[in-house]
């Protein structure tokens, strides 16, 4: 190292093109783009909008908890609580990192110019629309009213909402789930710059592809399965009716064969991001690589057998419940050496606390909490006690929402300099990390208390006594929502009046940065030739290597 | 009103004493796992921030041991969880000899419940304490799901078929019966309560209900009206069918050559599909009565059909 000599952080010239932002300005550039940083850009604003609608059926429900009289009508009630899951699950938490973030930065961080098939990669944003509108269509007519799982009977026979027009939704969102999947796969397979070997792929990239082969696997049944409902729904062929000699427990059994694997298919992108951030951050080489992408691999394949852990307390044979249990236990296995790595990754780093890190180490903080009560939920005779409660609630959003929205927000603060040009506000950035951290617990943490005590979810009221843990989560709640307003307002701000960025304002090693901010259409002036891994961060000497080999002193 | 914030709910049978203490040891690897976590992160967090001079030489690079390790040790703290979970989930689903019976009919937004000797309520189960109560669990429509958190037992209710679940309350007192699976429109207001009382005090009450027949002899007159009896019965010659006396418990051989324990659930599947469970070695003649019986008559027969004897361990 010591013959080596450093440059400054590198200073790309601007170059003459225009960025992928300016170069055409019609509305038909943008809605006829075959861009994947355009598309990128598009789904953001859809998804955005979604968390939005979503987050608003969440605030609905959060006020009408405060006391137990309620604000809302049963009927409104039970229609925002299906809502908030149909949207926040499929139009928000699915597609939300991989269409946006792993739309704009896989092509970047493999060195390639584009997705391998951009058509397919519109389309996709085209379809994920139109099933977007029949979701609105579905809540604007009166919404469905059945839970997000639709459970046969009630959803096939007794619910009188719009079941069929959500289940429609979600039958035409899973064709832009496995678009967007078997795009990703392609083009990881195919594009990847000369010298990036697997064992160089950031793992945002490795975390990319785990997701998308099980998008593209489970998906399918997804579509099997909602098309079956509506069919039983419409003309009844007692598939799910014990009259007819059908079983309701077979639309448990389908239903989570992909909704499981559905969980994994919102926390592994997010897991992704924060294993970019923290080495970024904490200046040194993520700690266990290899180990990194062989636990990937594993959630996504141990994900699919997992699903009967939904069902201990359905009817199923307890042997079956025997059985999932342990492979439950298997499943967190990896999750936890995930866990130990990122902590471990901050040993001998050289940290600074930057929003997206603060974000990052939220979510292992968020995510190890989900996990450990996770496990308890694995553990079959505890879930005989708290299965159907709002412990389950409090367990699967720390998952779902403190660590997958927390690596969101992350990834927005970390990229946003990469897709505008533009840095953000630092201290308005960090204010509305430790804000999200601090609503979060507030809103969720009581509810573990609330689920123990024996609170049944999807209740509009509740015993008096359990009044002070549902204020707290009410209260929590609203603060929650500020954390999640705050973004939209400074970072729609720096846009217009925030310092320009230069190529890579984090010292960061990885492809995406050595490309100007915002990068050109086609990404890359000359194909990047890649020598070595991602995360050569030397926190001795404050140093680093990027990917293509060129050594910086930071 | 409350004059306590409630954090922790009664403990008030011995199942429930069970999966607390389990409960309670998994708080505990909850709190150490967070703790190392939070331990670990607020370390490095101070020692090698960015102004700290600590020196950062000699990176760990043989990652391999550490993954070794905590691959095994979670792993080993896994398997105890998983084998102590699933021992107490096995011994909450298997029912030991029950000294009551009791049959439960969900349905949107109510709990039925028929005594053995005939009582009836609704939204309330009275039971005596120190005893094992078992339930025999109905739905008439969608999927509900009986809880009391005061017992930490739980059990879906799937239409279709009889699920059972019991229980031996430890305390006497009045504990929250909820239904725990949204089953629609009114499912947060689908709650009742346990009633758990003294031995006297519980005959008491069920001398006190007014009953004039038991659940068996309304069975025994739905056995009759129905035509049960031509075949089924005693002194019946004319059609070759299965008696039922002594059958409730004991193993039965299929004409498919599958076996089934002639437990509650095999009764009601028996009586509404019996093409599909005929008995070997005789003719599949029985019509189905699927359709023309309610959950609440299917308990009454199959209250009757016990009432004519058998292996009372009989359970899953």
């Amino acid at each position: 190292m010591s013959t080596t000599t450093f440059d400054d952080t590198p200073r790309i010239e601007p170059t003459a093109r225009p960025s992928y932002l300016t170069e055409e300005n019609t509305v038909a550039s943008w809605l006829f783009t075959r861009d994947h940083k355009r598309i990128a850009l598009l789904f953001f604003a859809s998804i955005t909008f979604f968390f939005f609608v979503g987050g608003g059926a969440a605030a609905l429900i959060r006020m009408n908890l405060a006391t137990p009289e309620g604000l809302l009508q049963p009927s409104l009630y039970n229609r925002m609580f299906t809502m908030h899951g149909i949207i926040m699950v499929w139009f928000f938490l699915i597609p939300s990192i991989p269409t946006t973030f792993g739309n704009f930065f896989v092509p970047l961080m493999i060195g390639a110019r584009d997705l391998a098939f951009p058509r397919v990669n519109l389309l996709s944003w085209y379809v994920f629309n139109l099933s977007g509108l029949v979701v609105l269509y579905a809540l604007i007519m009166g919404a469905a009213d059945t839970g997000w799982t639709f459970y046969t009977p009630l959803s096939t026979v007794y619910a009188n909402g719009y079941v069929f027009a959500a289940a429609m939704a979600v039958f035409i969102n899973g064709f832009s789930s496995i678009m967007t999947a078997l795009n990703f796969i392609v083009t990881i397979h195919r594009l990847r710059a000369p010298g990036m070997t697997w064992m160089r792929l950031p793992l945002f990239v490795w975390a990319i592809y785990a997701v998308s082969v099980v998008m593209l696997t489970a998906t399918p049944v997804l579509a099997m399965d909602t098309f079956l409902l509506a069919v039983e729904r419409f003309i009844g062929i007692g598939l799910f009716d014990p009259r007819h000699g059908g079983d309701p427990l077979l639309w448990q059994h389908m239903f989570w064969f992909y909704s499981h694997p559905a969980v994994y298919i919102m926390i592994l992108p997010a897991m992704g991001v924060v294993s970019e951030i923290i080495p970024c951050y904490a200046r040194r080489p993520i700690f266990g690589y290899a180990g990194m992408t062989i636990a990937l691999m594993a959630i996504a394949i141990l994900s699919f057998f997992v699903w009967a852990h939904h069902m201990f307390v359905a009817g199923i044979s307890i042997y079956a419940g025997v059985a999932f249990s342990l492979l439950t236990f298997f499943v967190a296995v990896p999750s936890a050496i995930k866990v130990f790595n990122w902590t471990v990754s901050l040993h001998k780093g050289r940290i600074t606390f930057d929003a997206p890190m603060l974000y990052a180490l939220g979510f292992v903080l968020l995510f190890t909490l989900g996990g450990v009560t996770g496990l308890m939920l694995a553990t079959l005779a505890v879930d005989v006690s708290v299965h159907g409660t709002y412990f389950v609630i409090a367990h699967f959003h720390y998952i779902m929402v403190g660590a997958t929205v927390s690596a969101f927000f992350g990834a927005l603060h970390y990229w946003w300099p990469k897709m505008t040009g533009r840095l953000y506000p630092e201290m308005w950035a960090r204010f509305a990390a430790i804000l999200t951290y601090v609503g979060f617990n507030l809103t969720f943490f009581p509810q573990f208390v609330l689920g123990y005590l024996g609170m049944p979810r999807r209740s509009y009221t509740y015993p008096a006594e359990w009044q002070i843990w549902n204020v707290l989560s009410s209260a929590g709640a609203s603060i929650l929502a500020v954390a999640y307003l705050l973004p939209l307002l400074y970072l729609g701000w720096s846009i217009f009046r925030e310092r320009k960025a230069d190529a890579n304002p984090w010292a960061a090693t990885g492809l995406e940065w050595t490309t100007p901010s915002p990068p050109p259409t086609h990404n890359f002036e000359r194909t990047p030739r890649v020598s070595r891994g991602p995360y050569n961060y030397d926190p001795e000497n404050d140093r680093f290597i990027t990917q293509e080999g060129t050594p910086h002193a930071r | 009103m409350y004059h306590w914030i409630p954090f922790w709910p009664d403990t008030a049978a011995v199942n429930a004493v069970v999966v607390n203490n389990l409960y309670i040891a998994e708080l505990g690897l909850s709190g150490l796992i967070m703790v190392t976590v939070v331990a670990m992160m607020l370390t490095f967090c101070i020692r090698y921030r960015k102004a700290a001079s600590n020196s950062r030489a000699d990176l760990e690079t043989k990652t391999w041991r550490f993954e070794i390790l905590w691959t095994v040790a979670t792993l080993g703290a896994f398997l105890i969880l998983f084998v102590w979970g699933a021992q107490v989930y096995i011994w909450l689903y298997k029912p030991p000899p029950a000294d009551e019976e009791v049959y439960v009919v969900g349905k949107q937004w109510m709990w039925k419940v028929e005594h053995p000797g005939g009582q009836r309520e609704i939204d309330a189960l009275h039971v005596p304490v120190n005893k094992v109560v078992r339930l025999v669990m109905a739905s008439e429509d969608v999927i509900h799901s009986f809880f009391v958190p005061a017992f930490r037992i739980k059990h879906d209710v799937v239409p279709g078929t009889l699920e059972t679940l019991w229980f031996k309350a430890t305390k006497t007192g009045i504990f929250r019966l909820e239904c725990t699976q949204y089953c629609g429109l009114q499912h947060a207001t689908m709650q009742g309560e346990i009633v758990v009382m003294e031995a006297p005090d519980y005959a008491n009450w069920l001398d006190s209900q007014g009953v004039e027949e038991s659940l068996a002899q309304q069975g025994a007159e739905l056995f009759r009206a129905h035509g049960c009896s031509g075949c089924h019965g005693k002194n019946s010659t004319i059609i070759h069918a299965p008696s039922l006396t002594g059958l409730y418990g004991t193993v039965v051989h299929l004409q498919d050559g599958s076996i089934r324990v002639a437990d509650e659930a095999y009764l009601r599947d028996c009586i509404l599909n019996p093409r599909s469970f005929t008995v070997a070695g005789y003719p599949p003649v029985m019509p189905d009565f699927s359709g023309q019986l309610g959950e609440g008559d299917l308990l009454k027969l199959i209250a009757y059909i016990k009432s004519l004897g058998g292996k009372r361990e009989a359970g899953r």
